[in-house]
């Protein structure tokens, strides 16, 4: 028997691993310190284990520890990245390359850069997999481009960009590539030499960490990479980063990348089974499911479909025990059906009828089993009382109706 | 977002799902919304062409679970009611007895906007009751 309700949201956030908190937990009271403390030993072991932590998560991306800089979370992380870039080199250029389909921390920070007429930028469109052409990145720069800015996965569709391609077209032409990479450390491998990576956003609870940290990685070599500081404050974090350390998030971000590292393997395998279940049982039993992403180059845990017919939000309240996301207008509070979505060019209303499957290390089969069932049935449910599906049914082309709006 | 009770009562227990034969008469058609929109409700009411009075309602609506639960509640709503009197049904009663937040107040605008359109529908037929017309396609 399954334990409801079912948590199957994973990129939205994560539990964090027991394992995880156990390392945490003598941070909050006993090992106390602050790690700037330079003259007594509880300084001393706070500045310990956040070294530890830094080379816990270098190593998950074959970075350097000191070019890891601790953040309250990836938000902060694009914030710094982009703005701190951009200040830094105002004198080399202004113009930034980045795309439709990433997260609003990037997105809403070159925005913010336009508006105060800092930056110029170029938003790349995406194929129907939600995929980058590199070629469209070449032939966007200009000789003002100081920045690319691309998303490692998505997380919507969990489609992979061409990372790599695109880190050897910036460093060809000498321009700095922030790489959020929030839904792919410790997922995939990532790797900042391998991918040309000049700077990198990552968070702690989207790998079974604790909300609230994050980090940046900053390339200090082939080149160094500068930013400006958006805080002022200490100077620490060499000075990019002013703030005490939080130690226990840093601790927990530092053994959530350790557990990762050591399990990919091993997990990537069980997540692509327990996905290929999911996306297989519900593809055997209902008609006119599309998949939303790429087939293949897609994160191991996710699986985004929209079921033609259905809206996502009645979905969501059919089957209130599982908790997953809906690309649906009504979720959110503009009323819009996600713009991840309908950047892949399909039909509105298949944006609507979109639903975010996240699988996580604590899913399990007998979930994905229920999960298929209800699913399914909520499905056959809401299209028997859909006018859309009797429509279809009738073999009348819906795009053909005239539809009575205001 | 929580959901009312009543919102999840009907839909849990849509009321008068469905649609009419196409060979039943006296039925008026209203659909309204759009796909694009996320939200579409096809209302069809049956009326009494003596009396004007509406004596069955079924529904088949694509929308959220608020827009399933207002155009449920309708069907309930319209029932036994004159087609005058159900004309000026206004959305917000809708709005109150279903507790619909601010931002899923357009479903209940649409409930009344679908009782309209299928009255107007009938009507359209009922006109020219004299000559004997075959009737229009009622879809769309």
């Amino acid at each position: 028997m399954v334990k409801l309700p079912i948590y199957m949201d994973n990129h939205a956030t994560t539990p964090v691993d027991p394992r995880v908190l156990d390392a945490m937990l003598p941070y909050f009271s006993q090992k106390f310190g602050n790690a700037a403390s330079r003259n007594h030993s509880f300084g001393w072991e706070a500045e310990e284990a956040v070294d530890k932590a830094r080379n816990q998560i270098a190593s998950v991306i074959n970075a350097k520890s000191k070019e890891i800089i601790f953040t309250s979370g990836a938000t902060e992380s694009d914030n710094l990245a982009i703005k701190g870039v951009i200040e830094f080199y105002k004198d080399k250029g202004n113009h930034i390359i980045t795309c439709v389909t990433e997260h609003k921390a990037v997105l809403d920070s070159c925005r913010t850069l336009e508006r105060n007429g800092k930056a110029t930028v170029t938003y790349l469109p995406v194929d129907k997999y939600g995929m980058v052409d590199p070629d469209a990145v070449r032939a966007a720069i200009t000789d003002k481009t100081v920045l690319i800015t691309l998303m490692y996965a998505n997380n919507e569709i969990g489609t992979i960009h061409p990372v790599a391609e695109i880190g050897r077209i910036a460093r060809e032409k000498g321009i700095v590539f922030h790489c959020d990479a929030v839904q792919a450390v410790g997922k995939i491998p990532v790797d900042v030499e391998h991918d040309g990576i000049d700077l990198l956003s990552m968070s702690a609870h989207k790998i079974y960490g604790p909300k609230g940290v994050g980090a940046i990685y900053v390339r200090s070599k082939g080149p160094r990479v500068r930013i400006t500081p958006q805080m002022d404050g200490g100077g620490h974090e060499r000075g990019m980063r002013s703030g005490t350390l939080n130690v226990t998030g840093i601790v927990g971000l530092g053994k959530a990348c350790e557990i990762a590292q050591a399990e990919m393997a091993e997990e990537t395998r069980r997540m692509l089974n327990l996905r290929n279940k999911l996306q297989a049982g519900i593809f055997e039993r209902l008609d006119e499911v599309y998949l939303n992403g790429h087939p293949t180059e897609r994160l191991p845990g996710n699986l985004n479909l929209s079921f033609a017919y259905v809206e996502g939000e009645s979905l969501l309240m059919g089957i209130s025990d599982i908790a997953v996301s809906s690309g649906s207008a009504c979720t959110s509070a503009t009323l819009e059906p996600s713009y991840v979505i309908r950047a892949l060019g399909v039909d509105e209303e298949l944006a609507h009828s979109s639903i975010r499957f996240g699988l996580g290390r604590f899913n399990t089969e007998d979930e994905v089993g229920f999960v298929t069932d209800r699913v399914t049935k909520e499905v056959k449910r809401l299209r028997e009382m859909s006018p859309l599906y009797e429509m279809a049914r009738e073999g009348i082309d819906l795009k053909s109706v005239q539809w009575k709006t205001e | 977002m929580a959901y009312s009770e009543k919102v999840i009562e009907h839909y849990t227990n849509p009321r008068n799902v469905g649609s009419f034969a196409k060979s039943e008469e006296n039925v008026g058609t209203g659909v309204v919304g759009a796909p694009e929109c996320g939200d579409v409700m096809k209302l069809q009411l049956k009326i009494n062409p003596e009396n004007g009075v509406i004596e069955d309602a079924k529904f088949k609506t694509f929308g959220c679970g608020s827009a399933i639960a207002s155009s449920s509640y309708v069907t309930e709503l319209v029932k036994g009611k004159h087609i005058e009197e159900a004309m000026t049904i206004k959305n917000t009663v809708i709005v109150k007895e279903l507790n619909l937040p601010p931002v899923k107040i357009h479903c209940s605008v649409l409930a009344e906007d679908a009782i309209k359109a299928a009255i107007t529908d009938w009507k359209s037929h009922q006109a020219p009751a004299s000559t004997a017309e075959p009737k229009k396609a009622r879809e769309g």
